[in-house]
């Protein structure tokens, strides 16, 4: 619904200041991506120029850099399967919780949940890092993957809530006299109508765990280090390769901003739990 | 009958189901149990027991060295933690960073809503593109600043020379590190407020404003009187949301300096963060991180308790 009271069309003395602010507002927000993009497409002679150069020919040599000659493939791999597992256990252990939240109003536990969304990340690091010390799974898969399911159990568990709480209480009922049971209303009736949500709830679930650092740095190993940890470590040892780290860079930011462009609708609601609906 | 009793019981603890008791069967209630059973499970597993573990650590002398038999030493490391004035800087570094930030991404945000709440060409495709920053991995886009803002040969200071402002040391001098690090924040999170408040505004019934406008009220007016009073439940929230995630900030401050230079840009996140993974000194940061989220969660719950009372108002 657009409120039409509120949007004005601008008077025509104001609208070079306005398209003035917009388009400063645009390219500083911009910037930093365009930038990257651009230093991966240039050469480490063009990439050091001052004055800085705009108009040059692009190379492809930096990607070549990163993922033929460094195992950045490998961490992709990586972070793929942390991110898609994670989101998937999350939907797997969410949807239900989110269901029953929904369906018999148990705040106290949609509460519990929202707390590990406010709890610093690092209380839980601390204590997990020792545990997993003892266990002797530090750097595999599973203690990633456990991990990072906290990070996005919470954003899927608040959306599905208020979408499960929209579905007109009428269609489940039916089902009920009909014969349903609770089981069958929630995989035939509030999952179905609720795919959208779902889709794009996994979606900033998977974001969130893509680009976490913190778990990672601590958890990963050699063999399942994600990319964020990877192009982190990349710039400490190659010292400024400017358009490898760049390459990398746009690679890694690229997936979830893509991703982002499918769930836009969704997105500004995921970041709030759902107390904005975007 | 006892079976009745304790399904009954069991309803009421579970909270106010839709159906009444007696009309309820058992296969919801079951299910009341069984469907968040598995998320019930990694809370405890995952959140509940390293929160207890870190409580009962601090209260413990544990490195490396002794990781099969904490010391107990009682409140001794709470005591270290207030003669740290290392603790102590971190401590104001994250209530100076946490503020900053929140003056300028309320600010920036709400400028900005009002700013796209115009018609313009190309309105949608700019929004959609707003929503870049807060998605783009951060620790990628922390080394990517810290390319543009290099005082030798960064964009950034040949931006200003010819703009004939003076270069700046951005991220490499004590000073000027947490400012560049609030601008680093802001702009990640700023188009966040921005399409929260926006949301906020499309919301807003027409009727107050068409009233006011025919009663003669100039747009300042209309917008100090009006917008912005309505608005306040939004903002509170967007407040909410960032002043938690400021206060937790860590991946732009480790990507771009881990804390440095010296300890100009240590805030209490880096600062457990070092004393825990860097000087394994695993009891000490256990009691650090009981206040800092002590820190997190009463401030959180000021805000949530503050946005009640703004929603009750409006």
């Amino acid at each position: 619904m657009r409120s039409q009271s509120q949007r004005h069309k601008l008077a025509i003395w104001k609208r070079g200041p306005f398209y003035f602010a917009l388009i400063v507002l645009t390219l500083f927000f911009l910037f930093p991506i365009i930038w990257m993009v651009m230093a991966s497409f240039k050469t480490q002679v063009d990439n050091l120029a001052t004055p800085p150069v705009v108009i040059f020919e692009p190379t492809l040599e930096n990607y070549r850099e990163a993922f033929i000659r460094n195992p950045f493939p490998r961490y992709t791999w990586n972070s793929f399967v942390v991110a898609a597992a994670s989101t998937a256990i999350g939907v797997v252990v969410g949807a239900p919780a989110a269901f029953s939240i929904a369906r018999f109003r148990q705040r106290g536990l949609a509460v519990v949940i929202l707390a590990a969304r406010i709890m610093p990340a690092i209380s839980y690091l601390l204590p997990w890092y020792i545990l997993f010390l003892r266990l002797k799974i530090v750097g595999t898969y599973e203690s990633l993957i456990a991990t990072h399911l906290t990070v996005g159990l919470p954003i899927i568990t608040w959306m599905l809530i208020g979408a499960f709480e929209e579905l007109p209480a009428e269609l489940e009922d039916s089902t009920l006299v009909d014969g349903g049971s609770i089981l069958t209303v929630f995989l035939r009736v509030a999952l179905p109508l609720s795919a959208p949500t779902i889709a794009a709830a996994s979606i900033i679930a998977f974001i969130f765990s893509w680009n976490n650092f913190l778990f990672s740095i601590i958890l990963a190993g050699a063999a399942t280090r994600p990319l964020p940890v990877a192009v982190f470590n990349f710039v400490s040892y190659l010292n400024i390769n400017v358009g490898g780290l760049a390459a990398a860079a746009t690679v890694i930011t690229g997936i979830p901003m893509l991703l982002a462009l499918l769930a836009q609708r969704y997105i500004v609601s995921g970041l709030t739990m759902g107390a904005v609906k975007g | 009958m006892t079976q009745r009793v304790f399904w009954k019981q069991l309803s009421d603890f579970m909270g106010e189901g839709r159906f009444k008791v007696s009309s309820v069967r058992r296969g919801q209630m079951i299910a009341s149990w069984l469907f968040p059973l598995p998320a019930v499970l990694v809370v405890a597993i995952m959140l509940a027991y390293p929160v207890g573990y870190t409580v009962w650590l601090s209260l413990h002398d544990l490195s490396p060295f002794n990781l099969d038999k904490p010391a107990w030493i009682g409140f001794e490391n709470y005591a270290t933690l207030l003669k740290d004035t290392r603790f102590h800087a971190a401590l104001e570094r994250t209530i100076y960073f946490t503020l900053g930030a929140l003056a300028l991404q309320v600010t920036l945000g709400l400028g900005m809503a009002l700013l796209f709440n115009h018609d313009f060409v190309g309105r949608g495709i700019v929004r959609t593109l707003f929503l870049l920053p807060m998605v783009a991995t951060p620790v990628a886009m922390s080394l990517i600043w810290m390319l543009i803002l290099n005082p030798v040969d960064g964009v950034a200071n040949w931006i200003l020379k010819t703009l004939h402002l003076p270069p700046q040391l951005w991220l490499n001098s004590g000073k000027s590190v947490l400012p560049t690090l609030i601008l680093i924040d802001t702009w990640q999170w700023s188009p966040l407020v921005m399409l929260m408040i926006l949301a906020g505004i499309t919301a807003l019934p027409h009727e107050p404003f068409e009233a006011a406008a025919i009663d003669g009220a100039s747009r300042w007016q209309s917008f100090r009187f009006l917008m912005l009073p309505m608005l306040r439940p939004t903002i509170m929230v967007a407040l909410m949301f960032r002043s938690i995630d400021c206060l937790k900030t860590f991946d732009i401050i480790y990507g771009t300096t881990q804390g440095g230079p010296g300890f100009a840009s240590e805030t209490l996140n880096l600062y457990i963060y070092k004393t825990g993974f860097d000087y394994f000194r695993l009891g000490y940061a256990a009691a650090a991180l009981v206040v800092f989220f002590t820190l997190v969660l009463s401030v959180s719950l000021l805000l949530i308790v503050l946005r009640r009372r703004t929603e009750a108002a409006a």
